[in-house]
């Protein structure tokens, strides 16, 4: 999996709603494709995604063979503290891939 | 004398305005509000994926070669380039479109061996480098050895082609905005390759959308590199001329 682009805020007041909105490259591979010679192309899809804010999982989210190449996710969540916002991916093959992003909340 | 040459003063400023951008309809008018929502936001724009890993490998070295950046310095010098390709190599006695003048780099210069058209690394330097023209108009040289390339370019544009025995013009000119199923039939501006298409979920360069085209119509089409398609190339640059670039556009 390659790097993500990630756009969160630098800083937010304590209370307020922000969003996070993340975007991943992956070829996010059905499993119901043929190749030029007629075998079945292995599914290979992103399966899981889970983000943690200071340490509290606040957002997760299933994957399924319909979702199109390199997903797009968009959620919102309250600032609560200063804290790290970390987020993985994990795909078929078990890789993972982490990001993170400190927010500073004022 | 005063009197007569206002009227001819006015006609000619007509006739300069007449084939203006504001006439010209970018495809991205003919996309829907999703899909233009897309590209006017860079964190959901999908070909920005591509742009940072464009930005990655203009700093990074090939084993045995400089870097772009040793050449060229920041990524950011290369405003304006992609406004104005292709253009005429007078060195080389041909026309070059950006990939082509990417792979003569990475020969000559970087000795790394040439990329596909549509390879991966291709699309993320093109689009690194077309991102920094985002804004400007597209307006290449049509004077000089350009206007032969261009003018063979607006000749296949107008021929009849493949077992349909359709040309460019039927479709992008004369039948531009009506319906070919239920989409919308855009002009056929290249004014913001490459382009992210959600139907191929990649970024995909004009050659790739023009073969789509071939294809349609079932003719035979080109490969990348043929001069059949640097022509093509050539003249929908020179049809478009003051449209801005969209690079990395996204497209239905």
């Amino acid at each position: 999996m390659a790097r993500p682009l990630v756009s969160i805020p630098k800083s937010v007041r304590r209370g307020d709603i922000f969003d996070i909105r993340i975007l991943i490259a992956h070829p996010m591979e059905s499993g119901q494709r043929r190749d030029d010679s007629g075998r079945a192309i292995p599914r290979e899809i992103i399966n899981r995604f889970i983000c943690t804010y200071g340490g509290e999982e606040v957002f997760r989210a299933e994957f399924f063979p319909a979702i199109a190449a390199n997903p797009f996710l968009t959620f919102s969540v309250r600032a609560v503290e200063t804290g790290m916002i970390v987020m993985t991916w994990t795909d078929d093959l078990g890789a993972s891939q982490f990001e993170s992003a400190e927010i500073i909340v004022t | 004398m005063r009197a007569a040459a206002l009227p001819v003063l006015v006609l000619v400023l007509l006739l300069h305005a007449l084939p203006a951008a504001a006439q010209k309809r970018s495809g991205y008018q003919d996309a829907g509000p999703q899909v233009r929502a897309m590209q006017d936001d860079d964190a959901a724009n999908p070909g920005f994926l591509w742009v940072e890993q464009g930005r990655a490998a203009w700093q990074a070295s090939p084993p045995g070669g400089p870097a772009c950046a040793a050449c060229h310095g920041e990524i950011a010098a290369m405003r304006g380039v992609a406004a104005r390709y292709p253009a005429f190599d007078p060195a080389r006695g041909v026309a070059l479109d950006l990939t082509r003048r990417i792979n003569i780099c990475r020969t000559e210069r970087q000795s790394a061996r040439p990329l596909a058209s549509e390879a991966n690394e291709m699309l993320a330097l093109t689009a690194a480098i077309g991102v920094e023209s985002r804004g400007m108009s597209h307006r290449i040289a049509t004077d000089g050895a350009m206007a032969a390339v261009i003018a063979r370019g607006a000749a296949l544009f107008n021929t009849r082609l493949g077992q349909l025995n359709l040309s460019c013009a039927q479709c992008h000119e004369e039948r531009a905005g009506a319906r070919l199923g239920g989409a919308v039939i855009p002009e056929g501006h290249a004014n913001a390759y490459p382009e992210y298409r959600l139907e191929w979920q990649t970024l995909g360069s004009l050659p790739r959308r023009i073969r789509a085209c071939l294809t349609g119509v079932r003719a035979e089409p080109w490969p990348a590199e043929a001069p059949e398609m640097l022509a093509l190339e050539a003249y929908l640059a020179a049809r478009g001329e003051g449209l801005a670039i969209e690079t990395p556009g996204v497209r239905p």
